[in-house]
């Protein structure tokens, strides 16, 4: 008798503990990270949340760079019930602050010393007005060539280190009966290439143009000879390549049908999916001329106005597991990313990962960590869509000559700013 | 006493019944299409970014919209897409309902068959297009394959010709559907003045020249209608076909519309380029209409 009564008690404590758990201690996150490695990755901050009794209330909306989600988003915050946090890309994050719809993480940050483990390229966008809004996840450097090393040695085995000996290992590549360079004709990834032709123009030049977008980095001799580079390199595009999705493209990469991609590092996924590895089939480097500079782009969570003690101290748990050392490796080594903070141990990560948070310390200490334009961490939504309709033009044949580009380009940002 | 009352209430209830019924969805027309539209207009004239803001600039969003050379394109595209669409169905339909209409056998099946295209959505439609029309695993390797090697056809990667394989796949989607309203058209014919015809001596192509197509005009009306509605909002389609690619080739007032309102953040311009395309086609339907239904009282 005494232990059935005790047990009822108990079950009785559990069904009112969890019933305060659900209404007042759930994360509900909104987010796009639905792909299977993707949705692993999460599940590592699921479990850690669930140990601390928090819930999680998932909110996925599929579709690769967001969008889907980011409309969702409007319509919960216009109704006026926000989700606790989001996941968000640069400028969004800002422009969500701007409206006065984010929250303040400056306690978690205080105690947790986030200022100085951060690199500052991220910290502009995870701080408004000087407080903490959100909390970075990862960081994608976008800057690096993948190739197929069977191909490469078949094309003299010498990873290209200059713009010439990367035309030299292409022309050997197409003469191999390769398709020299696998990419998708996709806005977004013909503004990656972009990214690190600008980039290797010079890191001060990057900042010029894409940043502070300056009219005269921007429509100057630089830049258009950074488009002759791009029309250069589409000459070594298969003729299929309009509309491919970046994943097929590094598939023939994988299988030897291609050369070499120039694509972020989540196309490390692919080829660790395919069984191949870093270093014996295929091989990594920063796109010539850029090695030393790092362009970026950061998952991050924002954080919304919520009301409620509960609520916001699960919003603080939430944050504070986000930050945490071992999330930081776990998560990135599932997802292909570095971790966002500088002092994670890079012992879990592979000769590709390593050399990803070696290089972003690296860059980070030399100031030459720069948001990538491409992924909208370099200029707001409306230049970066500007930039892309001038690199994508270009990709698809409508310039001759990198000096009538970069004019457009110029028009195209003024006239979107 | 009470008898009239009641009969009273009864004609009045009798009155207000109607007006009551369709009061609702009368409501519900006003709130979320009148007053969207409203709406709409209104942000056209603020300069919303990511949000809807009550900043007043004037028609500074509609020179900005017409400055956009992405904007031009999108006019471009919808004229020659408008254009060949709403021809090609109507032709077509006009063309396979005839054809039916000769009372020949199996047309119980031939029917549907036409008609069948039409309950697929738009982006089934896109998609199976998208994959039979890529040169590198559809209709050009199939026949590289069965050893026609030279053969080409590549306006899907091309950006001139890439707005022409979403007319391919939109008319045919849709020409069944004009197909079954001519064939309803047709059969409304009254068989005497046919008949009367042709005992005067009319040929066959007369009789469809003279007079069994000048019948049809209310069909037409209501193809043309319908036809030029789906055209210009047509988003579906173009997304899962093209992408609004090769690079911005084939985007469409549509397309721009959703892109600069909810990914581009410049809602004043999304909105402003919605207000452009209502004006458009209320320019060209409005007349329309007004000479279609005038004439027939």
């Amino acid at each position: 008798m005494k232990i059935v009564t005790k047990g009822f008690a108990s079950a009785m404590a559990l069904t009112v503990g969890l019933a305060g758990a659900a209404r007042a201690e759930d994360v509900e996150v909104l987010h796009w990270w639905t792909s299977g490695g993707e949705a692993a990755a999460l599940n590592v901050l699921k479990e850690d949340l669930a140990s601390k009794g928090i819930g999680w209330i998932d909110m996925p909306v599929a579709g690769g760079g967001g969008e889907a989600a980011m409309t969702a988003l409007r319509a919960r915050v216009t109704a006026g019930d926000p989700p606790t946090a989001v996941q968000m890309l640069g400028f969004d994050i800002q422009d969500w602050a701007a409206e006065g719809a984010l929250g303040n993480l400056d306690a978690v940050a205080a105690a947790e010393g986030w200022d100085a483990v951060i690199p500052g390229a991220l910290q502009r966008f995870s701080k408004y007005d000087g407080h903490w809004i959100a909390a970075p996840v990862n960081v994608h450097s976008t800057n690096w060539v993948w190739i197929n090393k069977a191909a490469l040695d078949a094309a003299g085995g010498k990873a290209p280190e200059t713009f010439d000996e990367l035309i030299a290992v292409l022309d050997a590549m197409k003469a191999n009966d390769l398709t020299a360079i696998a990419h998708g004709g996709q806005p977004w990834q013909d503004a990656t290439l972009f990214d690190a032709l600008v980039l290797a123009e010079g890191t001060d030049f990057y900042k010029q143009a894409f940043i502070d977008l300056d009219p005269a980095a921007l429509g100057g001799d630089k830049m258009a000879a950074a488009f002759d580079k791009l029309i250069k390199l589409r000459s070594y595009f298969d003729s299929n390549f309009s509309g491919r999705d970046w994943n097929l493209a590094s598939a023939m990469v994988i299988n030897g049908e291609a050369g070499m991609q120039f694509m972020g590092d989540w196309a490390k996924g692919e080829f660790l999916k395919a069984g191949k590895v870093p270093g014996t089939d295929f091989i990594c480097i920063r796109f010539p001329g850029t090695q030393g500079a790092v362009t970026f782009n950061s998952d991050q969570f924002a954080m919304f106005n919520v009301s409620g003690e509960g609520k916001l101290a699960a919003q603080a748990a939430m944050a504070t597991a986000i930050e945490s050392p071992t999330f930081q490796s776990a998560f990135n080594v599932v997802k292909g990313s570095v971790p966002a903070r500088t002092d994670v141990p890079d012992t879990a990560f592979d000769d590709c990962g390593k050399k990803g948070i070696k290089d972003l310390a690296e860059a980070n200490t030399n100031g030459t960590l720069f948001g990538s334009m491409a992924h909208g961490h370099a200029a707001p939504a409306s230049v970066k869509n500007a930039t892309y309709d001038v690199i994508t033009a270009v990709v698809n044949g409508e310039y001759s000559d990198g000096a009538t580009a970069a004019k457009a380009l110029a028009d195209a940002v003024a006239a979107a700013q | 006493m009470s008898a009239p009352a009641t009969a009273d209430f009864r004609t009045r209830l009798q009155d207000w019944l109607p007006k009551l019924v369709l009061a609702p969805s009368f409501a519900v027309t006003l709130i979320f299409v009148y007053g969207f539209i409203l709406f709409t207009v209104i942000l056209s004239f603020t300069g919303s970014k990511m949000l809807p803001k009550w900043d007043f600039i004037g028609f500074e969003n509609y020179v900005k919209l017409f400055a956009l050379q992405h904007w031009h394109i999108a006019l471009r595209n919808i004229a020659i897409f408008a254009t060949l669409y709403i021809v090609i169905c109507t032709a077509i339909g006009l063309m396979l309902a005839i054809f039916l209409d000769q009372k020949i056998r199996g047309e119980g099946m031939l029917r549907p068959i036409y008609l069948y295209p039409m309950a697929l959505s738009f982006i089934v439609t896109g998609t199976a297009w998208k994959w039979f029309l890529d040169p590198g695993i559809g209709l050009e390797r199939v026949m590289h394959l069965w050893g026609w090697e030279s053969f080409s056809f590549t306006w899907i990667k091309d950006n001139d010709m890439a707005i022409y394989t979403i007319v391919i796949a939109a008319v045919w989607q849709t020409s069944g559907f004009v197909m079954a309203m001519f064939l309803a058209g047709l059969r409304g014919i009254d068989n005497e003045v046919l008949k009367a015809a042709q005992i005067d001596g009319a040929s066959n192509l007369q009789l469809y020249r003279r007079i069994v197509i000048p019948l049809l005009r209310p069909a037409f009306l209501s193809a043309f209608v319908i036809l030029s509605h789906l055209a210009i909002k047509s988003y579906d389609l173009v997304v899962a076909l093209t992408g609004g690619g090769p690079g911005r080739s084939t985007e469409m007032p549509a397309t721009f519309m959703y892109s600069y309102t909810f990914t581009r953040n410049q809602m004043g311009i999304g909105a402003s380029s919605a207000v452009i395309m209502l004006m458009t086609i209320a320019a060209i339907m409005v007349p329309y209409l007004y000479a279609e239904l005038k004439e027939k009282k």
